[in-house]
């Protein structure tokens, strides 16, 4: 099954206005570049993204930002860690003013919805954020005599993924730490879109060693190897 | 509760931050697993080299190593602050959900926090200063579930806020990160364990007296048998 695109353009092209969609990404790392880029180029609007931070690390993500294309953000991590920063930081700015409309959990919880979604499961009990701004208003649950908040799937309509290499049936190995998120996005992703460093045929990858099946996988582009990117955040 | 009003602070010159650090690196055992924080728990990392002390960063990485320099920087090898390391001989990488089935599965023996404010029942306030004015929104990241799962917390943090403000109280009035998950805190005058029976004074640094440290902590502490001065 050849699952590739000739461009990330193509890739994307059927994604409407109002479309949920996640983007891998811990700050600089394993983030899909190629197809945020597509994305800010295509114009869609009204989206809710789902992702950790926005803008810090994964700079192309503010055009989207500028371009008025947010309508809500799904975080753990949202904003530039330093205040000043944020003062001067569009996407911050766009939530404080209320352009965007912000949600926040823990990352256990951020990456559990997402593995949730993948794995068929509606929603999980969670001890964290018991207690805090996560808990109000969620069911709460007594385990073992420990609380717990009912925490529910992160289902998606699209995934953006950045793999080091993958096949054309959508298999695909992350590079040390930019692996982070893109798994639990693509088994959450209704739509799944993969770019890939380096595209190979079916067979020559180390079945062993697959991190994503390509079952998880609908699209795979090649857009090469991203720029070395040393931004501080 | 009330504001404080700002605290008369000795003239002793207090702990550097390295030296919190260097204390709380004093405190592990080898072959525990730990997870640090940003700012001063990060600085643990540079007294642990040689020892057999296992760094999870929550991006997804066992035996994460030292910060890496110019020229042997890769952009896939960052940790959860977003600075590029190195990898120690039997280092693991994993994706998030592995990672923080790690964390909250109870296999982290200690984690490293900074804290805004820290509770008499060991509350911890960390990961929103409503100074900055972001309401319920904010940067969590990892830290809720790193003060629910971890088996030990330790605080890391400056006994004062930048205002002068005492930061151990008896109820934070800053939004929490999690409720009475705090152990250990280490500041640059003091050490205090939380207990069940309030917060114990064990430790205070040369020329800082157990007084002096009460009077600086808008919180009862309970001055331990064995307190003495912080050995460095």
């Amino acid at each position: 099954m050849d699952k590739t695109y000739a461009s990330v353009e193509e890739a994307i092209a059927d994604i409407p206005d109002g479309a949920t969609i996640a983007f891998g990404s811990f700050f600089t790392a394993g983030k899909p570049t190629a197809l945020t880029k597509a994305l800010a180029k295509k114009g869609v609007k009204d989206l809710t993204i789902v992702v950790q931070q926005v803008g810090t690390g994964n700079e192309e993500m503010l055009e989207l930002v500028t371009n008025g294309q947010i309508k809500k953000a799904i975080c753990n991590y949202p904003f530039p860690r330093s205040a000043s920063k944020g003062a001067q930081h569009p996407f911050e700015q766009a939530v404080r003013n209320g352009k965007i409309k912000l949600e926040i959990y823990p990352i256990g919880t951020f990456v559990e919805k997402l593995r949730c979604a993948g794995a068929g499961i509606p929603g999980f009990y969670t001890p964290t954020g018991v207690g805090t701004v996560v808990g109000e208003g969620k069911e709460v649950r007594v385990f073992n005599g420990i609380e717990c908040l009912l925490e529910l799937a992160l289902p998606v309509d699209y995934a953006f993924v950045h793999a080091w290499k993958g096949d054309r049936e959508g298999n695909l190995v992350y590079r040390f730490t930019a692996q982070n998120y893109n798994n639990a996005m693509a088994m959450a992703g209704k739509v799944t879109i993969a770019e890939v460093e380096t595209l190979v045929d079916a067979g020559e990858l180390d079945p062993n060693f697959i991190h994503t099946p390509g079952i998880f996988v609908k699209r795979v582009v090649e857009t090469g190897r991203p720029e070395f990117n040393s931004a501080a955040v | 509760m009330s504001k404080m009003s700002k605290v008369v602070v000795p003239e002793m010159p207090p702990l550097e931050r390295e030296m919190i650090a260097l204390r709380i690196a004093n405190m592990l055992e080898d072959g525990s697993y730990v997870n640090l924080g940003i700012g001063i728990p990060t600085l643990v990392s540079n007294w642990i080299e040689g020892r057999d002390i296992i760094i999870q960063a929550e991006i997804g990485m066992l035996k994460c190593g030292p910060l890496a320099d110019e020229g042997e920087q890769d952009q896939d090898r960052i940790n959860a602050s977003c600075q590029f390391v190195h990898e120690m001989p039997g280092c693991s990488y994993f994706n998030v959900e592995t990672s923080f089935a790690m964390i909250r599965g109870g296999r982290m023996d200690v984690a490293v926090l900074g804290a805004l404010q820290v509770s008499a029942k060991g509350d911890l306030a960390g990961w929103n200063n409503p100074a900055r004015g972001l309401g319920k929104t904010g940067n969590i990241g990892g830290s809720m579930d790193l003060a629910v799962g971890a088996a030990k917390l330790i605080v890391a943090m400056e006994h004062f806020t930048p205002g002068g403000e005492p930061k151990i109280l008896d109820v934070c009035n800053y939004p929490l990160t999690a409720k009475e998950c705090v152990d250990v805190i280490v500041t640059n005058y003091a050490l205090i364990e939380v207990t069940p029976k309030g917060l114990v004074l064990k430790e205070a640094i040369p020329g800082i007296t157990a007084e002096d440290v009460q009077k600086m902590t808008a919180a009862k502490l309970i001055v331990a048998d064995d307190f003495h001065e912080m050995e460095l």
